[in-house]
């Protein structure tokens, strides 16, 4: 799982069917400062079944685990779904993720 | 799940005989800044996208999911839809 920050949301009208009625959005996973400027972990795309905004920082799961929080089932082509929104969060070292 | 342009097609006459008649294309992850990333997989494409269309791609269990042909085969990733539209830090939606 990781946290990462709502960029943005995607359409799509041809897709596999068991997609049908998921909000898809754009999250960027989030890291600490000292890895700015290495390579980054591109942009996932995840489903939401909480109701995320834009913005916001949500915690995503992936696989089997992502797949109970969409709740319909294992055989969906989904793998990647929006588990928790972020209230606050303290990485302890005074660090920052950004 | 990831977000990408297709850029390209792969075809292979010796392969696995799990990926016999499926189509498979090369892929470009989306990067926020849209800068190129130079990364690209490979994915299966049971839905008929082309070249320079954004699709939505998917790994593992989900993507064989979308391919129909059971678990027991040989892929991993998939194109799982086209996107239409796509809104990036709350803005209008872009028409793709």
């Amino acid at each position: 799982m990781f946290v990462g920050r709502v960029v943005g949301e995607v359409w799509s009208t041809r897709k596999d069917e068991s997609l049908e009625g998921l909000r898809l959005l754009l999250v960027d996973p989030l890291d600490l400062p000292e890895k700015q400027g290495t390579e980054r972990a591109g942009l996932v795309v995840a489903a939401d079944p909480l109701g995320a905004g834009f913005g916001e920082e949500v915690v995503i799961a992936y696989g089997r685990a992502g797949r109970v929080a969409i709740g319909r089932g294992h055989d969906i082509a989904v793998e990647a779904a929006v588990v928790g929104i972020v209230d606050d969060r303290d990485t302890g070292n005074g660090s920052e993720l950004c | 799940m990831l977000l990408g342009k297709v850029v390209g097609n792969v075809w292979a006459t010796k392969k696995d005989e799990s990926l016999e008649g499926l189509r498979f294309l090369l892929i470009n992850p989306f990067r926020l800044d849209r800068a190129r990333s130079t990364e690209v997989v490979v994915a299966a494409d049971p839905i008929g996208a082309g070249v320079g269309e954004t699709v939505i791609v998917a790994f593992g269990r989900a993507a064989r999911h979308a391919i129909g042909r059971g678990q027991d085969v040989g892929y991993q990733v998939a194109v799982v839809g086209i996107v239409d539209q796509l809104s990036i830090e709350g803005g209008e939606p872009l028409e793709l």
